[in-house]
């Protein structure tokens, strides 16, 4: 079961949009690989992982959405971009949305673009800049840093669903007229629940791994560099 | 989160579509699904075609028919969508058992319907024949950079290990007392949601570190690629359904 907004399905939006979207897509995941390849050490690298598989399994956690033909499902954009940064975090949900196309066929494969676009590349840009504004902002306490992982899931799950409306918008294959409106304040509705759960899904993980091993949070890397952060050997990872 | 997700939808099989190596089937399964995206919506005998092309490849592959109708459910809340659409559509309107339907709703709720169908399918018979290993090997072979199919190699590697941390730490809550039942063991899994993914990053580690010991720079085993790399027959054969999938929209759009 899938939510509509999320993962885009095969004749949904028109050829032309999607294949803007495509190339769209195509190019910012060109540079995140680009960015990525210089943040993706031997910390790094299984965590991407750890996190592209969390995402794909809390893809598969479902809330019905009381009519029950709607349901949603997390999006760990936010998760993603404060524990590996926004580059590999990107590319981590588009991992996630291309073998789930492939396979599962959850997301039409010529709607890759479109999906790629609103979850990985809107969600995770969205919720990397709220969080390194409000790392700033908010005390540096764990009531903080749950507070800012709750915002940014919560806004960056509501304007990747608001991607979808503009697609639909540019490139919907049925006109709905005056509809789109009800369509957008829809999807706003129905994705707040959902950021809402996760929001607290990833508040609790990223507060307990930057109580354990603050040394895993991308995001906190650059507020409280760690002394034994960076000077162990390449495979001294392991604790 | 049933167990092993990463081999739920693999159908162990012997057939020619089996045999062939992942890198065509990936790209016979794109151009396939971007024939049938790119075909007129009220053409409607192409998707007659496609559908004959996809139970032909069904059927050679042996993945069975009731099992491709099973999985196909998965695009259930979009069916949804498309039945909605002929009551939300605009413009022209034709009566049907006393209903009112917008013509271009209708055509739009089939255009999604056909679609969507159909590309599903071809994801399943993708999945239903060939592994994940397979899979990620393949997108090696297509130049996939190397660094999306090293997550995506961690990610179907670790996809076990969270699984299989998250029975164990039930395992633990129900021997303690607790009593999961139904929509309430939700309150002890996000209690615990942090734990698991530390835990299973400690051990994901481990996983990793034994990788990199034993020679892991990034890439599958050097013996992975080099064997069954595909052959200029193997693309020729994998070829013939999107040739045919890309006659019948090309057709389509002349005739249409």
């Amino acid at each position: 079961m899938d939510n509509l907004a999320m993962h885009i399905s095969n004749g949904i939006i028109n050829g032309p949009v999607a294949a803007a979207f495509g190339a769209l897509a195509l190019a910012a995941l060109a540079l995140c690989v680009f960015r990525g390849r210089q943040d993706l050490d031997d910390r790094l690298a299984p965590m991407a992982g750890l996190v592209a598989a969390f995402i794909f399994a809390v893809q598969m956690l479902n809330f019905p959405i009381f009519t029950g033909a709607v349901s949603g499902h997390l999006l760990g954009g936010a998760l993603a971009a404060v524990l590996v940064g926004p580059w590999v975090g990107a590319l981590c949900v588009a991992v996630v949305l291309i073998v789930q196309s492939l396979i599962f066929g959850d997301g039409g494969v010529a709607m890759l673009g479109l999906n790629i676009t609103n979850m990985a590349l809107l969600g995770v840009a969205v919720a990397y800049l709220l969080v390194a504004l409000l790392l700033r902002i908010l005390p540096r306490t764990v009531t903080g840093l749950a507070a800012t992982a709750f915002v940014a899931s919560v806004l960056s799950v509501l304007v990747a669903s608001q991607g979808f409306v503009l697609q639909y918008w540019l490139g919907g294959t049925t006109d709905v007229g005056s509809s789109l409106g009800g369509l957008a304040g829809t999807m706003a509705g129905v994705h707040l629940l959902i950021g809402v759960g996760e929001g607290l899904i990833t508040a609790s993980t990223v507060v307990t791994v930057a109580k354990v091993r603050p040394d895993l949070v991308y995001a906190l890397r650059s507020l409280r560099p760690l002394p034994t952060a960076h000077q162990l050997p390449v495979t001294g990872g392991a604790r | 989160m049933g167990a092993g997700h990463a081999h739920v939808l693999y159908r162990d099989r012997t057939s020619a579509v089996h045999r062939l190596p992942p890198e065509v089937k990936i790209a016979a399964m794109v151009v396939f699904t971007l024939a049938v995206v790119a075909t007129p919506r009220d053409a409607f005998w192409a998707f007659g075609g496609y559908l004959l092309l996809v139970l032909l490849v069904a059927a050679v592959s042996r993945v069975g028919l009731a099992w491709l109708a099973s999985r196909s459910l998965i695009e259930l809340p979009f069916v949804v969508f498309a039945f909605a659409l002929p009551f939300l559509g605009t413009g022209e309107r034709v009566s049907w058992l006393g209903l009112e339907l917008s013509v271009d709703g209708l055509y739009g709720g089939w255009n999604i319907l056909a679609k969507g169908t159909l590309g599903v399918l071809a994801s399943l018979l993708l999945a239903g024949t060939t592994t994940m290993r397979d899979l990620i090997l393949g997108l090696d072979r297509l130049h996939c950079p190397q660094i999306l199919t090293q997550i995506a190699t961690f990610m179907l590697r670790y996809l076990d290990v969270l699984v299989g941390e998250a029975r164990r730490m039930r395992v633990a809550r129900i021997s303690r007392g607790d009593d999961p039942r139904f929509l309430w063991q939700l309150r002890g899994f996000a209690a615990g949601v942090g734990a698991l993914f530390l835990r299973a990053y400690e051990r994901g580690e481990r996983v990793y570190l034994a990788m990199v010991s034993r020679g892991y720079q990034g890439r599958m085993p050097g013996a992975w690629l080099a064997t069954g790399a595909a052959t200029t027959r193997h693309w020729l054969v994998a070829a013939t359904v999107p040739l045919a999938a890309t006659g019948i929209a090309a057709a389509a759009v002349v005739l249409g």
